[in-house]
């Protein structure tokens, strides 16, 4: 099962190692005759690949720290407070998230056009927030729900102030929930291509996906194919670090021993 | 400390449980008061009314003689503790007991210092580092002992703080705190459903049912002047006989198909009731078994016998009546008719309408 996924990804790797004419050699060799790293440093001094780097790690932090922010507020606004139209505003939410991408982009295109931020990283942050947002309010609700009212109850007899609480109990106790929505909502950030292409006409402004599809050989009708998995590869792997980095605080479950059990 | 009074408090919600009707009372100072009541009477909300968690409709809350109803609940000075003990997960213990120091700016010598004195009364001082994840129950309600005692409150607000320990802790922890807080001098609300928790602390009881106080009392006010047939059967273990009966021209008390219980001691005052329908209260401990044919007695038979080790509680039939009885733990069961014998010293009588206490 592993196997099966992983394939793909490895098959990915040995390319990207292969000598460039190796990678088109008829019958296919799987296991590269001789390693060459080439490509990496193709992709590096041929195009502006660590622009592209840069471009997405903004892009993508920028939208989980955003989303997150509002999202947290959000979520502990519908978890709490009595708000008489608490059940339409939910539902609203979650129809947002159900339009296909592509029926917005012609307007919010203009949008981006009329205030001037096509190339400017916030054209991708502002609406990567707002696909992201319903997923992010739904799960943080949903999970702000389950922490006991008594503990907020103990922390307003205690003196928290209402911000107070959300940030030094709630948020610190949700910690495995941030983690997950943080590493979803970064992934899709950084993977998205629709928009990135459509808004960021710059090849210096450009994006990892968008950047990778754009490598071109010499030659028209060229692919180098060993160049594109190199950029793969360099790709995914802050994707892997950013996993492995919030891994550590999914598993250390924090809400243990708040209450009796 | 300070004395906490509730003026004429009313309290509904949407959803119609746990609401309050005007209740009002006063805890003095250092008293240790308790709020007794079967679940969904309403004794949480007034806890949380006055902790300021809830808003209440109409009425009058103060505390230390200052009307506190639009006081937020950090600054009324009352300090809470949950009956889930709500400890911060994500805190240590010591940051537990100290978070609401450090809130009210207190400095660190002086906090780091509190703590470790009050860590060290409850006999927690060994667990200042760990996680409450990595606490049993009844270190945990130590833990929220601890951080409710350090603020030096007002008043202490307990909710059911026991009821999630087990047999063996409750009874020795029930003691401990009534020490404990008879050693602070601190005026105490103290939440329970367990009529002996109430019995064995408090000063004085206020039973609630339905959102009513019944009946505000000492310990043995209430359980010996019951003012009415709630009070009479919730508090006391097992319950006490409620008999359906009549007064006749010699003040004797029959039960209704005519089987002659006793006569009653002090008749001027029943005049009134003579002929009518009453509700007879017999607790158990008030009625003798004694062996069949003595001529005040009248033949019951044993249905059921359940030794405790230092009684026996009998449940009796007598002509489709059922009694319980507490006899010595040496009672013999092998009779199967017995006869009874009523102390007529000892009995309750209620108004069969309004369940109020007429004698």
């Amino acid at each position: 099962m592993i196997l099966y996924c992983i394939a793909p990804f490895f098959w990915q790797f040995l390319t990207s190692i292969k000598d460039s004419k190796e990678v088109f050699a008829i019958p296919t060799t799987y296991i590269p005759r001789e390693i060459s790293l080439k490509s990496y440093y193709n992709i590096f001094t041929l195009r502006p690949f660590v622009r592209y780097i840069i471009n997405s790690t903004i892009v993508a932090s920028g939208t989980t720290i955003l989303a997150l922010i509002v999202g947290s507020l959000a979520g502990y606004a519908l978890a709490r407070l009595q708000l008489k139209a608490k059940g339409m505003i939910q539902k609203s939410i979650l129809i947002v998230a159900l339009f296909p991408q592509i029926v917005i982009i012609i307007p919010l295109y203009e949008m981006v056009r009329v205030l001037g931020l096509t190339n400017n990283p916030l054209a991708l942050i502002i609406p990567y927030t707002a696909l992201n947002l319903p997923f992010v309010v739904w799960v943080l609700t949903s999970f702000f729900k389950q922490i006991p009212q008594d503990i907020e109850d103990a922390a307003k007899v205690d003196g928290f102030t209402r911000i107070g609480i959300l940030y030094k109990i709630i948020l610190p106790l949700s910690a495995p929930a941030l983690a997950t929505t943080a590493i979803l909502v970064f992934i899709f950030s950084w993977n998205e291509f629709l928009f990135a292409l459509t808004f960021m006409t710059n090849d210096l402004a450009r994006t990892v996906p968008v950047g990778i599809a754009m490598i071109s050989g010499a030659a028209s009708y060229m692919v180098p194919w060993d160049q594109i998995s190199a950029a793969i590869v360099i790709t995914t792997l802050p994707l892997v670090i950013v996993v492995l980095f919030f891994q550590k605080r999914i598993v250390q479950g924090l809400t243990a021993g708040a209450v009796k059990g | 400390m300070a004395e906490i009074e509730l003026r004429q408090i009313n309290k509904t919600f949407a959803k119609k449980v746990n609401a309050v009707k005007d209740i009002t009372f006063k805890a003095n100072d250092g008293e240790f008061l308790t709020l007794l009541g079967p679940s969904g009477c309403g004794k949480s909300t007034i806890l949380r009314l006055l902790a300021g968690l809830e808003m209440p409709d109409s009425g009058e809350i103060i505390i230390d003689g200052k009307k506190v109803n639009d006081i937020p609940p950090a600054d009324r000075d009352v300090a809470m503790v949950f009956q889930s003990y709500a400890l911060y997960p994500h805190m240590t213990v010591f940051d537990n007991i100290a978070v609401n120091l450090r809130l009210r700016k207190v400095k660190k010598e002086e906090f780091t210092r509190r703590v470790l004195k009050t860590s060290k009364t409850l006999g927690i001082s060994d667990l200042l580092d760990r996680r409450p994840r990595a606490l049993s129950g009844g270190q945990r309600q130590r833990v929220a002992l601890a951080r409710a005692i350090i603020r030096n409150p007002k008043g202490f607000l307990l909710d059911e703080p026991l009821s999630n320990l087990d047999a063996a802790l409750r009874e020795k922890t029930r003691g401990e705190l009534k020490l404990l807080f008879s050693q602070l001098g601190a005026t105490v609300i103290y939440v329970t459903h367990d009529q002996i928790e109430a019995m064995t602390m408090s000063h004085r009881i206020v039973v609630l049912k339905d959102g009513v106080i019944q009946q505000i009392g000492t310990p043995h006010e209430i359980y010996n002047v019951p003012i009415n047939t709630f009070v009479a059967t919730f508090i006391g273990s097992p319950k006490m006989n409620l008999i359906h009966g009549k007064i006749d021209d010699d003040n004797i008390v029959f039960t209704l198909n005519k089987i002659p219980l006793f006569v009653l001691p002090g008749k001027d005052r029943l005049r009134k009731y003579i002929g009518n329908d009453v509700i007879v209260g017999i607790r158990p401990e008030d009625i003798t078994v004694t062996s069949r044919s003595h001529d005040e007695t009248h033949n019951a038979q044993i249905v059921l016998c359940e030794l405790t080790g230092q009684q026996t509680m009998v449940t009796l039939h007598i002509d489709g009546l059922e009694l319980k009885v507490i006899a010595p733990s040496s009672f013999d069961a092998s009779e199967k008719l017995v006869g009874i014998k009523i102390d007529p010293l000892h009995i309750h009588l209620f108004d069969p309408l309004s369940g109020q206490k007429i004698y």
